[in-house]
């Protein structure tokens, strides 16, 4: 005898369900389908695509009225059912009532909406079914139409994509730091933001929604922080709760959904539920993997067959065209678990393996997902990685097989990005020689373009475009990576800085393929430095990627306690201010009170907690901190020159101090000494320092290169200046081609090694556009980074560096 | 209640990718925030020559002592190869945005 079986809801768990019926048993039931929507079963998932116009409703339906109609369904559409009486067993609707012996809860769940003001108005939206989409495009069809979709995550981004695509001006508001932060990690996080960006959706994170604006219908959105964004729609998306209300009131058990066993059953062994609306031992399930297993296992158990349903590993896509991601299982730092991060150059790839004792527990994927579904069969299969984990990150065609060519960020750069900044040439200029003229070496190229044929620099950047142009025809020379995070150089790193204008450590990171998730201890200083040496409007300097010294502003010494030392312009002080250092020696009980080589005094052994206190002294008297601990500008050492010396020529102590007030607070690769003697005898022993000045009668000779540490060098004499604003923009240009192109921690005489005195001199002294292009470039950066750093932490946020966070030592007593 | 965790400030008063000092009777202790706002606290020794490692550069879970480089994990307080040694770590947790330590850390 043919049973009755009534399903409440058309929605794809309970779609999937019936076909697997029909399938197995066609004769088994006559099925009653209700539905509160006036239509049958639809691809919900393909939503955003008939958002964005991509398909029609019409391409998106399961079944049609055929396929209800072959498989013999009773439809009731557009009919809710409003009471399940169990003890009779039969469902009431408008239609009257309708008897089962065996039941299907498919009710699906309803979108959340946040409890804001004016959440009732007129304009607010779910994106929850056709209709909601019917909404949404009728007032897209407005001129100039705005939305503000509230929820950054999943359901959300699709609806921002779908209304973009038709012409709205689109804001996602998002609660949480970076979007789909249940999927996503930071990293990944911060490419989809950019990718929505560059499609012309703005992305406001930690935006706190205060309220929704508007008379009668929706005008605008008001955050918490006072900003406002005008908008005709609002859609609110910014989570779903199970729809459980008809169960409940049939005293079904509830927890957050309805509770069913492994076979889909209810507490009432007639009444099944599948879909959103379940929970399945503690689990809720949004996404259609889990429920078309759900959908299988319901349909054994109406046969009476045995079957289980088991939790499974969840994976997530997103369909916005363009914007590939994927994420699977756990993805969460802990500490048990390492991770394997690969990131491909401006390809936008990032991939990030979770492992745990050898098995991969979470994987997170944007720009490239196509191994997604390989890594998900080995999370759900708990496989054994360790034998390969060196290429595993590679997927499935490398897996055994050679790694990836590391160069792959040089071969995906564009054509427009320029290699050699000297002479100007692009990457697609010296691929064009290549193959064009057939050449094969780096010496070819060189003649045949100018590439890397000045300062050198871009040297292995030109090497790799020839391997990358010529494959196995050309030999790539080693050379020797920043460190451990990368297997680019300083150089390259530089030079790709500047190429593609990375103005961000994530975007250094992402673009050049670091091979850890935030840098180290070796290439974040460096990274700091060549950023806002690069880019100083853009680039926020971060204090967490600077060693101690150059983040407290004091040299730390053997046992923890920091030295302090104020500026003494050109070695010159006063009885004053000689007074105010002695008075901060006793108030702090200085232990060592020294006179240094760079003319000036330390105090030795302060407390970090009493720094802030005793710059405050030392500011008051009018001293600024000497910079004695920064790879900055130290000291400009002089003579007292014609002042008060019998054989001095020139003003080498104002010269000096001139100098020093220029060029200090101002930010290079290593540190900076630099001396001005009045006359050949030398007394400021400036043939040694990184800029000597010796003066003469004839006017000032400036010398560049000295060393007198590690190694012992005399300066090299790169022009004679006639007048003392010669010397000074001479000394600046070259400061600042330092600045711009010396590897982090070279000196000047290492870096001049490299390039060669040669290039220096034609950018610094001969040609003399580029002499005060490089002064101008220098004058800018200091009118954002020459501050007191004293000063700025006497008072303020950055204070607290100095101060414990907490203070327990009477805690104990207690 | 004598063991109830301690709160020693707002996850907030940490900048991301740094420490503070913790003074306790026993010495201070270094409370660093990763990137992931991952919590530790630990001895503010280096196991090497004693260097404060709150002033270190805190890079994943790990920090570089600032006086010769020891790279010291944050999660076992173990330094890394080759070098050897191990500082002592405390149990510490997040709440509600508030830094909780265990008062065990107190104690010898």
């Amino acid at each position: 005898m043919t049973e009755k079986l009534v399903v409440i809801g058309a929605g794809m768990a309970s779609g999937r369900a019936l076909e697997h019926l029909f399938e197995t048993d066609p004769g088994a039931y006559e099925v009653t389908l209700f539905n509160g929507e006036p239509r049958g079963n639809y691809n919900r998932l393909m939503l955003s695509p008939v958002l964005s116009g991509e398909k029609s409703y019409e391409e998106i339906v399961t079944h049609d009225d055929a396929w209800y109609a072959e498989n013999r369904v009773t439809t009731r559409f557009g009919e809710a059912v409003t009471k399940i009486d169990r003890e009779r067993k039969v469902v009431v609707s408008k239609g009257g009532e309708t008897p089962y012996d065996k039941l299907l809860i498919a009710t699906g769940s309803y979108p959340f909406i946040l409890p804001l003001p004016g959440k009732d108005l007129d304009g607010v939206i779910a994106f929850r079914d056709i209709d909601d989409v019917g909404r949404m495009l009728g007032a897209a069809e407005l001129p100039e139409a705005k939305a503000v979709v509230i929820g950054g995550g999943l359901l959300g981004l699709e609806a921002a994509a779908g209304l973009r695509l038709r012409g709205m001006e689109v804001t996602v508001l998002h609660v949480m730091g970076h979007l789909m932060e249940r999927q996503l990690d930071p990293s990944a996080g911060y490419l989809l933001a950019k990718d929505l960006e560059r499609r012309g959706i703005r992305v406001h994170c930690k935006a706190q929604t205060k309220a929704i604006l508007g008379q009668n219908r929706v005008e605008g959105v008001l955050l918490e922080d006072g900003t406002v964004y005008e908008a005709d729609i609002v859609v609110m998306a910014v989570g779903i709760r199970p729809e459980t209300r008809l169960a409940r009131d049939a005293g079904i058990e509830i927890e957050r959904g309805i509770t069913v066993d492994d076979a889909m059953r209810t507490s009432d062994p007639d009444i099944l539920a599948i879909g959103e609306c379940v929970e399945h031992r503690g689990m809720l399930y949004g996404l259609v993997a889990p429920l078309y297993d759900q959908a299988k296992v319901v349909a054994r158990t109406l046969l009476a067959d045995e079957a289980v349903f088991l939790p499974v590993e969840l994976s997530t896509k997103l369909k916005v065209t363009g914007c590939d991601l994927f994420s699977a299982g756990d993805f969460s730092e802990g500490p048990d678990r390492e991770e394997i991060v690969f990131r491909d150059a401006a390809r936008g790839v990032y991939k990030r393996l979770v492992l745990k004792d050898n098995t991969i527990i979470g994987a997170v994927m944007y720009g490239d997902t196509a191994d997604g579904s390989w890594f998900l069969s080995k999370i759900k299969a708990k496989e054994d990685i360790a034998a390969e984990r060196d290429t595993l990150i590679f997927g499935p065609a490398y897996a055994g097989g050679a790694a990836l060519d590391p160069m792959a960020a040089v071969a995906a750069l564009p054509d427009e990005a320029e290699i050699c900044g000297c002479n100007g040439v692009c990457k697609g200029k010296i691929v064009q020689a290549i193959t064009g003229s057939g050449l094969s070496t780096l010496e070819e190229v060189r003649s045949a373009t100018k590439a890397s044929s000045s300062c050198g620099q871009c040297t292995g950047l030109v090497e790799q475009v020839l391997a990358s142009t010529l494959g196995d025809g050309f030999q790539l020379p080693t050379a020797k990576p920043v460190c451990k995070c990368t297997d680019f150089t300083h150089e390259d790193v530089r030079r790709l800085i500047k190429a593609g204008e990375l103005k961000s450590m994530p975007a250094v990171w992402q673009e050049l393929g670091w091979k850890t998730s935030c840098g180290c201890h070796v290439c974040r200083p460096a990274l700091n430095f060549y950023l806002l040496a690069d880019w100083p409007d853009d680039y926020v300097d971060d204090a967490q990627s600077r060693f101690i010294n150059e983040r407290a502003h004091a040299n730390i010494q053997k046992d923890g306690t920091f030295s302090v030392m104020p500026r003494m312009w050109g070695g010159v002080t006063t009885a004053a201010e000689l007074r105010a250092i002695a008075d901060a020696a006793d108030k702090f009980d200085v232990p060592m009170v020294k006179v240094t080589g760079g003319q000036r005094i330390d105090l030795l052994g302060v407390k970090k907690e009493d720094l802030p206190e005793m710059w405050a002294d030392l500011n008051a008297a009018g001293m600024v901190s000497g910079h004695a601990y920064t790879k900055g500008l130290r000291t400009v050492k002089t003579c007292v020159g014609t002042d008060f010396c019998r054989f001095g020529t020139q003003d080498s102590t104002g010269l000096g101090i001139r100098l020093e007030k220029r060029l200090w607070g101002s930010w290079t690769p290593h540190k900076v000494k630099m001396a001005v003697s009045g006359c050949p005898r030398n007394c400021a022993e400036a043939t040694c320092k990184d800029v000597g000045i010796v003066c003469t009668d004839a006017g000032f000779n400036i010398g560049v290169g000295g060393a007198a540490g590690l190694d012992l060098k005399q300066t090299e004499v790169i022009h004679t200046a006639r007048t003392e604003e010669e010397a000074m923009d001479v000394t600046v240009a070259f400061v600042q081609l330092y600045r711009e192109n010396a590897k982090y921690l070279d000196r000047p005489y290492r870096w001049i090694e490299k390039v060669g005195l040669d290039w220096v001199k034609s950018l610094v002294v001969d040609d003399l556009q580029s002499r005060m292009a490089l002064v101008a470039r220098f004058d800018h950066s200091q009118s954002i980074y020459q501050k007191d750093p004293w000063a700025e932490r006497v008072e303020g946020e950055k204070r607290r560096e100095f101060e414990p966070l907490a203070d327990l030592r009477l805690k104990a007593a207690e | 209640m004598t063991d109830d965790w301690l709160d020693i400030g707002a996850l907030t008063d940490i900048p991301a990718r740094g420490g503070r000092v913790v003074k306790t009777p026993r010495g201070c202790l270094a409370v660093f925030r990763a990137a992931d706002d991952t919590v530790f606290a630990l001895d503010d020794r280096c196991p090497h020559k004693g260097g404060p490692l709150s002033d270190g550069i805190v890079h994943g879970h790990n920090v570089t002592c600032p006086l010769h480089s020891l790279v010291i994990s944050l999660e076992t307080g173990a330094a890394a190869n080759p070098e050897e040694g191990r500082v002592r770590t405390h149990q510490v947790r997040v709440a509600e945005g508030r830094v909780l330590l265990d008062p065990a850390a107190l104690r010898s």
